[in-house]
C-alpha cells in the first residue's frame, strides 16, 4: 500500500490517478493514522515551499512521516516541492526545510523565463533501481522557479539544463525525489512510479 | 534544453469538445474524456480544457468532466471557465487539474490572480487573454485591445499593459488568444504574440489560428511563444484533413523546432488496467 500525503497545497489527486492507472494500491494520507500500515510513501507537491511546510505541520503529519521514513527506512518519493522541502533551506521566503538531505534550494536566474514550464531532458549520473528502466536522457515535465542544490554530489542522480545545470533527481538511502512531475510525464513518468512501487528502499 | 509544447485545447459544452470559429458557431467534435484519452495516447504534451458555457450560465465548472479527463491524461492539464474564487480553484485542482486558467474573471477582479498565486503558487495560474486588433488610440497604444466574455465585450484595456499587470500580480503563464485569428486556420497573430513575449518574463502561449505545422513553427519562433495551443488542426470537422500529434511533431522537427522526442515503446504502462 502506497501512502500519498494529502495536504491542501499539494496535487495528490493527479498522483492517485496515475497510481490507480498502474493498478497499484494507494491511499491518500491526511492524518497520522494513515501512515501506520503503508509500505511506500509519496510526498507530492506544487506551489510554494512555505505553504507546503505549513500545511504539513498543521496536519501533524511531519513527525510520524519522519519516524516512518528516517527511522524505519520506508521507501520515500518526493515530487517537485516534495523534493525541495527535503533540503535544509530555501531562498523561497527564506524558509527552513526538513533537512533530511544536506543542501539548499535556489531561484533560477531571470536570464530565462521563470517559472520553467515544460518538458526538459533528465540525464542520469549513476544507476538506481527506480530509474533503471528509463532511457537516458528522459524528457519529463517540469514546473519550477526554484531548484535544489545538494551539498553532497553523490546524492545527485539526474541533472537538467535550464540556464544552469541543476539536480533534477536526488537519491540517498531510501529517499528518492524528482523535481519533475512523474505523474504528469506521460508513459515514462508512469514507468518511474511503477519502479518506485516495486523498490525495497535499498540504494543498489 | 526545454522543448516547445503542443497544447490541445478543448472547448467543452455538456462534456463534449466543440470547435468554434472566431468564438462562434460551435460544432460538436467528441466526448472530452474520449478525446483526452486518445490525445494522451498520441503523446500530446499538454491539454487545456475550457468550460466555455460556465460563465454565461453563471454556474460552477463541470467538475465531473474535469475528473473524467484527468483520470485518463498523465500529462499536464489546465482547466478554465467558471472559476470565481480561490475555493473554486481548489475544487478544480482537487478534481485533477494542475493549472487554472482565468480570463474574463481576472479582468473583472484582477486580485484573483494574486490570491490564486499566493494559495497555489504562480505556476498554477494561467492568465488567458482574448485580444483583438484595433485602431491604436490613447488608452490602447499597442493597437490590441483586451476583450472578455467570449470575445463579445470590449474592455478598453491595452493588451500589453494587461499582461504586464497580470505577470506582476502573479500569473505564471500567459495565453495570447487572437480573436481575429480564432478558428481561421490562417496562422497565429505573430505581432501581438511576439510583443507579449517581449513584454513579460513568464512563458507565453500562442493561441488562435494554427492551421499548418508552419503556422505552429512561426508562433514558436518568430512569435517567441514557449507553447502553441492547437485544436482545428487536430480535430476540426471544418478542415478537409486533420493531422495527428506525431505528424505535427515530425513536421515541426523538420522545421527546426525542438520538441519532446517520441517515446517508441510507450503504452506498456498506461495500458495496464484499461
Amino acid at each position: 500500500m502506497i501512502g500519498v500525503i494529502d495536504y491542501r497545497a499539494g496535487n495528490a489527486p493527479s498522483v492517485m490517478y496515475a497510481l490507480h492507472r498502474l493498478g497499484l494500491d494507494a491511499r491518500l494520507v491526511a492524518e497520522p493514522a494513515g501512515l501506520v500500515d503503508v509500505d511506500h510513501v509519496i510526498l507530492p507537491g506544487v506551489g510554494a515551499a512555505r505553504a507546503t511546510l505549513v500545511s504539513l505541520s498543521d496536519s501533524e503529519l511531519l513527525e510520524p512521516l519522519q519516524a516512518r521514513v528516517i527511522a524505519d527506512g520506508m521507501p520515500f518519493l518526493g515530487i517537485c516541492i516534495g523534493m525541495q522541502v527535503l533540503f535544509e533551506r530555501s531562498e523561497e521566503g527564506s524558509v527552513d526545510g526538513l533537512g533530511w538531505l544536506d543542501g539548499e534550494v535556489r531561484r533560477f536566474p531571470d536570464s530565462n523565463r521563470v517559472p520553467q514550464i515544460g518538458w526538459n531532458a533528465v540525464r542520469f549520473t549513476r544507476t538506481h533501481p527506480v530509474t533503471a528502466d528509463l532511457p537516458d536522457p528522459t524528457h519529463c515535465y517540469f514546473v519550477n522557479s526554484y531548484y535544489s542544490v545538494p551539498a553532497s554530489p553523490e546524492d545527485v542522480l539526474g541533472v537538467t539544463d535550464y540556464g544552469v545545470e541543476f539536480c533534477s533527481v536526488v537519491a540517498r538511502d531510501n529517499l528518492i525525489a524528482t523535481q519533475f512531475h512523474a505523474e504528469k510525464s506521460g508513459e515514462l513518468g508512469l514507468r518511474l512510479l511503477r519502479a518506485f512501487a516495486a523498490w525495497d528502499g535499498a540504494a543498489c | 534544453m526545454l522543448t516547445k509544447r503542443l497544447i490541445a485545447c478543448f472547448d467543452v459544452i455538456d462534456g463534449r469538445v466543440t470547435k468554434a470559429q472566431q468564438f462562434q458557431d460551435n460544432i460538436d467534435v467528441a466526448p472530452a474524456t474520449e478525446l483526452g484519452a486518445r490525445l494522451y495516447d498520441d503523446q500530446i504534451d499538454e491539454i487545456v480544457f475550457y468550460d466555455i458555457m460556465a460563465s454565461a450560465q453563471k454556474r460552477k465548472i463541470d467538475l465531473e468532466t474535469v475528473r473524467g479527463v484527468a483520470e485518463h491524461v498523465f500529462v499536464p492539464f489546465t482547466v478554465g471557465g467558471g472559476v470565481r474564487s480561490v475555493e473554486d480553484m481548489y475544487e478544480v485542482l482537487k478534481a485533477g487539474a494542475e493549472k487554472i486558467s482565468i480570463d474574463s474573471m481576472a479582468v473583472r477582479q484582477p486580485d484573483i490572480i494574486r490570491q490564486g498565486a499566493e494559495a497555489f503558487g504562480r505556476q498554477c495560474i494561467v492568465l488567458s487573454t482574448q485580444v483583438k486588433r484595433v485602431e491604436p488610440r490613447a488608452e490602447i497604444p499597442s493597437g490590441y485591445e483586451v476583450f472578455i466574455d467570449g470575445a463579445r465585450v470590449a474592455t478598453g484595456m491595452d493588451a500589453l499593459e494587461w499582461v504586464r499587470r497580470g505577470e506582476d500580480l502573479g500569473a505564471g503563464e500567459i495565453v495570447v488568444n487572437s480573436i481575429d485569428k480564432d478558428g481561421t486556420a490562417s496562422g497565429y497573430d505573430l505581432e501581438i504574440t511576439r510583443a507579449v513575449a517581449d513584454a513579460v518574463n513568464v512563458p507565453v502561449i500562442a493561441s488562435g489560428g494554427a492551421g499548418t505545422p508552419e503556422h505552429i513553427a512561426d508562433g514558436l519562433t518568430a512569435g517567441g511563444a514557449s507553447a502553441a495551443i492547437i485544436s482545428s488542426i487536430l480535430y476540426s470537422p471544418r478542415l478537409d484533413r486533420n493531422l495527428g500529434v506525431r505528424e505535427l511533431k515530425d513536421a515541426l522537427g523538420t522545421l527546426g523546432v525542438l520538441m519532446r522526442p517520441w517515446v517508441e515503446d510507450a503504452g506498456g504502462e498506461a495500458g495496464i488496467g484499461r
